[in-house]
C-alpha cells in the first residue's frame, strides 16, 4: 500500500466569483517529486498557496498524513511541515541572511536573547549544502537574484519539512546553480522530503520529476508517472492544442550596423564591452548570473554612468545621461524585473502601455492627453499581442504573470525605437505566450527593428538570435554566429572552459 | 427588477464617493443639530475658513501623490505673509500708487512661495533627502525667519485696499472660495488629464518603473513641490488680505495639518501613486463642517483638535479596510 502524505478532494477556489480551481483531487506520495506544470492561470500558484496556507479554499478537504486538517495560515502550514518557497521573493531586505532564514523561528539563548552564533552555523552549512558562497550575515538587498533564491530554498529547507513546494525555482538561477539544485533535491528525497515542483521549463520537470501533473483552467488534465509522457506531450496537454514549432524560422538579418558599442567600461562592472548590432537583426547577449547582461542595457539606458567609452546610433555618437535620452534617440529597454521596473502595477493596461511614448498622444503646449487616441494605441497593442484582459481600465494587478509582460512589451515598443533591448523577455511565462513573444520579436527584426536579447535560457538564444555575445564577468569572451550557436559552445565561453583550454595549448 | 437594483448597487464605486457620501450624512446630521447650520451665511462662512488651508492641501493632494510630504506650509505661509506685506509697505511711497503697490506685494509673495517650494524639491530631489526630513527642518527654518523679520509680532500693511480685495464676493462666493474652486479646477485637470498628471502618478507609484519609462522622476517631484511652494503664496496673500496684517508668531500654524487631512480624508492615499483634488475639497469641507458643528454645540474649542485627530486617524482605518 503506497504511503500517502498529502490528499485533497474537490478544492474549489474563487475569487471575486471567478472561478480558479475546479475541484482538484490530488494525492501525494511520501517521498515523492511530483511536478506540476501548466500555463500561467491555469492554478498552479493558487493550488500551492492554499496548502501553504496564503489562502482558503471556497470549498474542498485537505488530509495531511490521514488526518484531516484546515490550513488557515501560514503559520498552520508550518506546524504541519509543509514549507512553501514562493515565486516572489518573500525575504525582509534589510535582515540578515540567517535573520531571514530563522525569521519567525529563531533560536533563544536560555536567558531569551536571541543565540546569533548557533544561528550562524546553522546558517552557514545550510548554505554549504547549496554550494553556495554567501555570508550568512549579509545583508538581503546585497544579494543577486539568483543569491536570493537560494536563500529561499535554504530557509524552506531549514524548517525541516515533510513536503517542500517549489513554485518556480529556477527561473532567476543558471544551469550551475540549477544543477545543484537537483542534486539538494535528490539528497532530501532520499532523506524521506516529498516535494511539489512548479515549473514552465518542461525539460526540468522531465528530468527531476517522478510524476506530473497537468492543469489547466483549474482542472486536472491528466496525473501520470514522468516516463509515461513525453516533453512534446507535456505541453500539448498544458496548452489543449497541438503546438507547432516554438521558435519561429531565422530570416537572414541585414549587415549594416545601427548600434555601434565601442570599449564600454563601468569601473568594477563593465570592462571594454565592444560589439556592433545591425539593422533587422536579433543580437543574444548570454552569460551566466552576474555576468554584466543586464548591467550592458542599464549602461546603454543611461541608468549606470560609464567612465569610458562610446555608443553610436546610426553612425552619430550619443551622450545619453538618463532613459530620457535613450528613448528620444530611439533606444528602449524591455526590463528584467517586470514588478520592480518594468511595469505600474496600480496603473490600468492602457496607461501603462502609453507610459513611455505618452507625448506622442498629447495636444497642445501643456500636454493635454488625448485619451481617445492614447487608447486606441493600446487597444491595438492588446489585440497584437493577444493581451488577455477584461479591458483597457483593468488595473494590471488582476492580469497574469504571462499578460503582464505582454503590456511591459508593448509599453517598451509603442514609441516605435530603432533598438529594443530585451532582457528576459520570456521570464515566468508559460510556453504559448513564450511562442507569441518569441513571434512578436522576430516579425519586428523583420520589419527593421534591431533586438539586443538577453537571456539566461540558452534555448531561446540559440533559437531566436542570429549572433551571440557570450560574457563573462564583465568582459565579452566571445562571439558566436550561424552554426556555431550551441548551448555547448555557449557554455564553453561563459564558464571560461574555452578560454582556459586555449591558454594551456 | 430588484436584480438590476442591488446590480447597480453593486457596481456603484463606494471608494471614489465615500468623502462625499460622509460630506452628505454630516450635513444632515448637522442641519438636524442646529436649526442655523443651514442659513446661506452660515456655509458660506465654513467655506471661507477652510478656503485657506483647502488652497494648500490642493498642493499637498500633488506632492502626496508624488510619495512626499510637506510639514513646512504653516512656516511657509508665515514668511511668505510677512514679505508679500513688506514689500507692498517698501513700494508703496515708492511707486505712490496704491494699485501697483498691492499688486507688487502680491507677486512677492507669489513668488517667494514658489522659491521656497522650490528649495524644498531642489533638496529633495537634488541632495536626496526624506521629504519629512527636509520640510521639518524647512518649517523651523522659515518660522524662525519670519519670526526675525517681524520681531515676533505683527507685520502691518499699509495699504488699505490690501485690506479689501480678500474679502470682496465674485458671484456670490468670497474671493478665496472662488480661488479654491478655480484651483481645484484647473488642478483637476492637471492631475487627470496631462502628461505632467499622469507621470506624477507613475512616479509615485512606483519611482523606479517611472524612471525606466524615460520620466525624469525628479523633474517631477520638483515642480510638485514647488506647485505647493505657490499654493501657500496664494493662501498666504489671501489670509493677510484678511487681516490686513500678518502676526508672524501666530500665522499658518498646523496649517500642515490640516492640509495633510484634508487630502487624506479626501480619499488619497498616503502611499501616493494616485489621488483626487475634488476629494480634497470635500475633505476640506468636512474638516470645516465638524468644526462648525462643534462650535454651535458648545464645544470647548480645545478639544476642536482631538475630534479632528480622531477623524483623521479614522479616514485612514477605513481606507485600510477596504484596501
Amino acid at each position: 500500500m503506497t504511503d500517502i502524505l498529502l490528499k485533497t478532494e474537490a478544492i474549489y477556489k474563487e475569487f471575486s466569483g471567478v472561478p480558479v480551481l475546479k475541484g482538484i483531487d490530488l494525492e501525494i506520495v511520501r517521498g515523492e517529486v511530483l511536478g506540476i506544470i501548466g500555463e500561467n492561470g491555469a492554478g498552479k500558484s493558487t493550488l500551492m498557496k492554499i496548502l501553504g496556507g496564503i489562502y482558503t479554499p471556497t470549498s474542498g478537504q485537505i488530509s495531511f498524513e490521514g488526518r484531516p486538517v484546515t490550513i488557515r495560515a501560514p503559520s498552520d502550514a508550518k506546524k504541519l511541515g509543509i514549507s512553501l518557497i514562493p515565486q516572489e521573493f518573500n525575504l525582509v531586505k534589510d535582515l540578515t541572511v540567517y535573520d531571514n532564514i530563522f525569521l519567525g523561528s529563531e533560536i533563544r539563548q536560555r536567558n531569551g536573547l536571541l543565540d546569533k552564533k548557533t544561528m550562524m552555523t546553522r546558517t552557514k552549512s545550510l548554505l554549504e549544502e547549496l554550494e553556495v558562497t554567501i555570508r550568512p550575515d549579509e545583508r538581503i538587498d546585497r544579494l543577486s537574484a539568483a543569491e536570493k533564491q537560494m536563500v529561499e530554498i535554504s530557509k524552506a529547507v531549514a524548517m525541516d519539512a515533510k513536503l517542500l513546494i517549489m513554485d518556480e525555482p529556477t527561473t532567476v538561477l543558471t544551469q550551475y546553480e540549477i544543477d545543484i539544485l537537483y542534486r539538494l533535491m535528490h539528497r532530501l528525497k532520499r532523506q524521506g522530503v516529498t516535494i511539489i515542483y512548479i515549473s514552465h521549463k518542461l525539460k526540468e520537470v522531465k528530468a527531476i520529476c517522478d510524476r506530473v501533473m497537468v492543469l489547466r483552467d483549474g482542472e486536472v488534465i491528466c496525473l501520470e508517472p514522468i516516463d509515461k509522457l513525453s516533453i512534446y506531450q507535456m505541453a500539448e496537454r498544458m496548452v489543449g492544442r497541438e503546438l507547432s514549432q516554438i521558435f519561429p524560422k531565422k530570416e537572414r538579418a541585414g549587415t549594416e550596423p545601427v548600434l555601434t558599442v565601442q570599449n564600454l567600461t563601468v569601473p568594477g562592472v563593465l570592462e571594454n564591452i565592444s560589439f556592433e548590432l545591425n539593422k533587422g537583426e536579433i543580437l543574444g547577449l548570454a552569460g551566466l548570473v552576474g555576468a554584466g547582461r543586464t548591467e550592458v542595457a542599464e549602461t546603454i539606458m543611461g541608468i549606470r554612468k560609464h567612465t569610458a567609452g562610446e555608443i553610436a546610433l546610426n553612425g552619430a555618437k550619443l551622450e545619453i545621461a538618463s532613459p530620457e535620452d535613450a528613448v528620444a534617440a530611439g533606444i528602449n529597454y524591455l526590463s528584467e524585473d517586470r514588478q520592480g521596473s518594468g511595469i505600474l502595477t496600480g496603473f490600468n493596461v492602457a496607461d501603462n502601455i502609453t507610459l513611455v511614448s505618452l507625448r506622442a498622444y498629447c495636444d497642445y503646449a501643456i500636454d493635454l492627453i488625448n485619451s481617445k487616441r492614447q487608447r486606441a494605441a493600446a487597444q491595438q497593442h492588446v489585440e497584437r499581442f493577444n493581451i488577455k484582459t477584461q479591458g483597457l481600465d483593468t488595473r494590471l494587478e488582476f492580469l497574469s504573470g504571462g499578460n503582464q509582460q505582454k503590456v511591459s512589451l508593448a509599453k517598451s515598443i509603442d514609441p516605435q525605437p530603432i533598438v529594443l533591448i530585451a532582457d528576459e523577455p520570456t521570464r515566468g511565462v508559460d510556453v504559448s505566450a513564450k511562442q507569441e513573444i518569441y513571434r512578436f520579436i522576430k516579425s519586428l527584426a523583420d520589419m527593421g527593428l534591431s533586438c539586443l536579447f538577453i537571456s539566461s535560457e540558452q534555448e531561446e538564444i540559440v533559437g531566436m538570435c542570429h549572433r551571440v555575445l557570450v560574457m563573462k564577468e564583465g568582459r565579452v569572451m566571445g562571439v558566436l554566429s550561424g552554426d556555431e550557436i550551441s548551448e555547448a559552445e555557449i557554455m564553453f565561453l561563459a564558464t571560461g572552459v574555452r578560454e582556459t583550454e586555449t591558454l594551456h595549448q | 427588477m430588484s436584480n438590476a437594483l442591488t446590480a447597480s448597487f453593486k457596481k456603484f464605486n463606494y471608494e471614489k464617493y465615500a468623502s462625499l457620501i460622509a460630506l452628505v450624512v454630516l450635513f444632515i446630521i448637522s442641519s438636524i443639530l442646529s436649526p442655523y447650520f443651514l442659513q446661506v451665511q452660515n456655509i458660506l462662512n465654513i467655506l471661507r475658513q477652510v478656503s485657506y488651508t483647502g488652497i494648500i492641501a490642493l498642493g499637498m493632494t500633488f506632492v502626496i501623490i508624488s510619495g512626499g510630504i510637506d510639514l513646512s506650509v504653516g512656516s511657509v505661509a508665515a514668511f511668505v505673509g510677512a514679505v508679500g506685506i513688506i514689500a507692498l509697505n517698501y513700494f508703496l511711497p515708492i511707486v505712490g500708487n496704491e494699485y501697483i503697490a498691492v499688486a507688487i506685494g502680491i507677486v512677492a509673495a507669489l513668488l517667494m512661495g514658489s522659491l521656497a517650494g522650490a528649495l524644498n524639491g531642489f533638496m529633495i530631489t537634488r541632495g536626496k533627502i526624506a521629504p519629512f526630513i527636509v520640510t521639518l527642518g524647512t518649517m523651523a527654518i522659515f518660522r524662525s525667519l519670519s519670526l526675525f523679520i517681524g520681531n515676533a509680532g505683527e507685520v502691518r500693511s499699509d495699504s488699505n485696499l490690501f485690506g479689501n480685495f480678500g474679502m470682496n464676493s465674485i458671484l456670490f462666493l468670497p474671493v478665496p472660495v472662488f480661488v479654491m474652486l478655480v484651483m481645484a479646477a484647473v488642478l483637476s485637470v492637471v492631475l487627470n488629464q496631462t502628461r505632467y498628471g499622469r507621470y506624477l502618478c507613475a512616479v509615485g507609484s512606483n519611482a523606479r518603473v517611472a524612471a525606466y519609462s524615460a520620466v525624469n522622476v525628479d523633474r517631477i517631484k520638483f515642480l510638485a513641490y514647488t506647485l505647493i511652494g505657490l499654493t501657500v503664496g496664494i493662501s498666504a496673500t489671501l489670509l493677510s488680505s484678511r487681516f490686513n496684517a500678518v502676526s508672524t508668531s501666530n500665522m499658518g500654524m498646523f496649517f500642515e495639518l490640516d492640509a495633510i487631512a484634508a487630502v487624506i480624508i479626501g480619499g488619497t492615499p498616503m502611499t501616493g501613486g494616485r489621488g483626487t483634488i475634488w476629494g480634497t475639497v470635500i475633505g476640506a469641507i468636512i474638516l470645516g463642517v465638524i468644526n462648525n458643528m462643534l462650535n454651535m454645540l458648545g464645544v470647548s474649542p480645545y478639544l476642536q483638535g482631538t475630534v479632528k485627530g480622531i477623524v483623521i486617524i479614522g479616514a485612514v482605518y477605513i481606507q485600510r479596510q477596504r484596501a
